[in-house]
């Protein structure tokens, strides 16, 4: 019977915020003021990095592998897009909110067909409801502006007091803010009960359902949440770039979210974080290769990532990190392997 | 009336394609339950070498066919050998990242290598135009596609059920442990179906060109008709991605002309639902193992 506060204490350490985690955010706030000249790119990074984080909370905690998260990537952005177009909300934070819910919506509706059926029907149906909205995309091309997109879309100050300024400072802020806000948010669902259930649920459903945990209802609110998460990640791109276009439904941009959240690691936060970060240096080497063709790097390196091994990769991009903190700490590896798939 | 004939007739054309072109996958991820998102790359090289050859080389359409089919086996082989045979035990999500970065690779090598604008195949005389057929205009093209198709059809569910090849690679993928016992190279009855489900698929591809359009992004474009093909059918048995692939082409085409501004959303709904409805697919076994 003593087992039980040891689990409860045993969870409530690993929770603790650690002193890598502080020096993470205070490199990410210290990379604001380093590089004043590249908010854009950073900006696109850091939304980047809160669509990762959203297709981890499914993939690296529960276990669905998603061929269609851009999905709701694309219906965030175009609510976005469609409620500073028309004047509905025109304040960018209640507009940024709202288009999540809307996301978070076709969640729940899509979620009842994703949890049915294993991986494979899982893979087509995701894959399938991105495609069915991209079709709808082009069908009422009088809403969406078709294979143009949004024009002239003008997004009103944040708060009434930030206007967006052409330089991507505030749109940056903006920005770092929300992917702080949602991260903690997302920590504290992963650290809670609920996260752990997940993980069970990840690990082996069958005993997960044997122990008691409700596995479906725990798929479909995790499936929701991370369509909130996709659909803020989408509205933070069109409201930062007044853009909104038929590309945020492609596949390519599902997998290459896949790439990225591999990149960082599946299964803890900051994986789609420090992905974000390596996927946008390699986007921008590449481009400076061969413009036209950075598709078949990106290609590339996605076969050797799978063949030398996510695992092993992971743990040899962690040595020199971790020797470091060895010697200076005394202590064993504070970052840690992210925890092996499930087959 | 006759619309409805044609649109019957194309769209049996079309899925017969389809099912030349897919039935490679219904191997690998209905039997071997590999996620190869990759298929079509190797259909796209198939109709690559062929266009090469006839246009650039002068030969005949015929001959550049079983040239097509050899090109993507041979590749296939390799490939299986070389790297794909490593990741059967792997997990899906491995498998699916393995094969989207196979087709980004081969969509920049073949848009770097030919261009990125769509290719045509010089067809010979005889197969252009179409005639009447009890007031049915019927393509002569479309019709050979018929032909050639239903022949390998009818080869694959004979070679399948009646060779000795046949029992073992169902022996292979019903248990493999129990195939291996019994002195069955599971291996390399493995390399050998995933070559010529290439093979096929390279020989769809040079069909398909004058048909689907063949450009370097069409293993983008033709991956989800090929899953659907698969999911759909099920794998229990060759009629079933057969019967998949018909549904599909006639459903598409009448899709295309009575619908034409909903565009690929019947299909897609189509699916969805059916998946929803028997997610081992329409004639897949259902809970069998």
């Amino acid at each position: 019977m003593s087992a039980l506060p040891d689990i409860s204490s045993h969870a409530i350490a690993r929770a603790r915020w650690r002193k890598s985690e502080f020096v993470f955010w205070i490199l990410v706030l210290a990379c604001a003021f380093l590089f004043p000249s590249r908010y854009l790119i950073m900006t696109d990074i850091l939304r980047l990095a809160l669509f990762a984080l959203s297709l981890d909370l499914i993939l690296g905690y529960a276990g669905i592998v998603s061929l269609g998260h851009a999905a709701f990537f694309g219906v965030g952005a175009y609510s976005a897009g469609l409620l500073a177009l028309h004047g509905i909300i025109t304040e960018p934070v209640l507009a940024l909110v709202a288009s999540g819910l809307v996301a978070m919506v076709l969640g729940f509706l899509t979620s009842f067909l994703v949890i049915r059926g294993v991986d494979l029907t899982r893979l087509m149906v995701t894959l399938g409801i991105a495609l069915l909205l991209e079709a709808l995309g082009e069908r009422f091309s009088n809403i969406t502006g078709g294979t143009d997109g949004l024009q002239g879309i003008e997004m009103a100050p944040i708060l009434g007091l930030f206007p967006f300024d052409m330089f991507g400072k505030t749109g940056f802020f903006y920005s770092l803010i929300v992917l702080f806000l949602m991260f903690l948010l997302a920590r504290r669902v992963v650290n809670s009960p609920f996260g752990l259930s997940l993980r069970a649920i990840k690990n082996n459903p069958l005993r997960a359902s044997a122990i008691g945990v409700p596995v479906n209802r725990r798929l479909i609110a995790i499936y929701t949440l991370a369509a909130f998460y996709a659909g803020i990640a989408g509205a933070l791109f069109t409201q930062t770039t007044a853009l909104a276009s038929l590309d945020v439904f492609a596949f390519e941009k599902s997998a290459d979210l896949m790439l990225v959240l591999v990149l960082g690691g599946t299964g803890y936060l900051y994986g789609g974080l420090i992905g974000a970060v390596v996927f946008k240096m390699l986007q921008e080497f590449f481009s400076t290769i061969t413009p036209q063709y950075w598709l078949f790097w990106i290609g590339l390196v996605l076969v050797v990532i799978v063949l030398v091994g996510r695992e092993r990769l992971h743990r040899w991009a962690l040595w020199l990190p971790n020797l470091v903190i060895r010697q200076l700490a005394g202590r064993k590896a504070v970052v840690t392997v992210p925890e092996s798939e499930a087959p | 009336m006759t619309t409805l004939f044609t649109i019957l007739f194309d769209g049996v054309a079309y899925g017969m394609l389809l099912f030349v072109l897919a039935c490679g996958l219904a191997v690998t991820l209905g039997l071997m339950n590999f996620v190869n998102l990759a298929h079509g790359a190797f259909a796209m090289a198939g109709g690559y070498v062929c266009a090469v050859l006839v246009n650039q080389s002068g030969w005949p359409f015929f001959a550049a066919l079983p040239l097509a089919f050899m090109v993507s086996a041979l590749i296939g082989v390799a490939l299986e050998r070389a790297l794909y045979r490593h990741l059967y035990a792997r997990s899906h999500l491995d498998q699916v990242l393995f094969s989207v970065g196979l087709v980004f690779m081969s969509v920049a090598a073949v848009d770097y290598i030919m261009g990125s604008s769509r290719i045509f195949i010089k067809l010979p005389a005889a197969l252009e135009g179409q005639f009447d057929f009890f007031g049915v205009g019927i393509g002569r093209y479309r019709l050979m596609i018929i032909v050639i198709c239903g022949l390998l059809t009818v080869a694959l569910q004979l070679i399948l059920a009646k060779t000795r090849f046949g029992s073992r690679l169902r022996a292979a993928v019903d248990d493999p442990r129990a195939a291996i016992g019994l002195g069955i190279n599971v291996p390399q009855v493995f390399a050998f179906t995933f070559a010529f489900g290439c093979g096929l698929a390279g020989l769809g591809g040079a069909l398909s060109a004058e048909i689907l359009g063949l450009d370097p992004y069409f293993p983008l474009k033709f991956m989800i008709y090929f899953l659907i093909v698969v999911t759909v059918g099920g794998s229990s048995s060759i009629t079933g991605p057969f019967l998949a692939s018909l549904l599909l082409g006639i459903g598409d085409v009448a899709g295309k002309y009575y619908v034409p501004k909903l565009g690929p959303f019947v299909i897609y709904t189509i699916m969805i639902v059916i998946l929803i409805w028997r997610p081992n697919g329409l004639f897949g076994r259902t809970a069998a193992r």
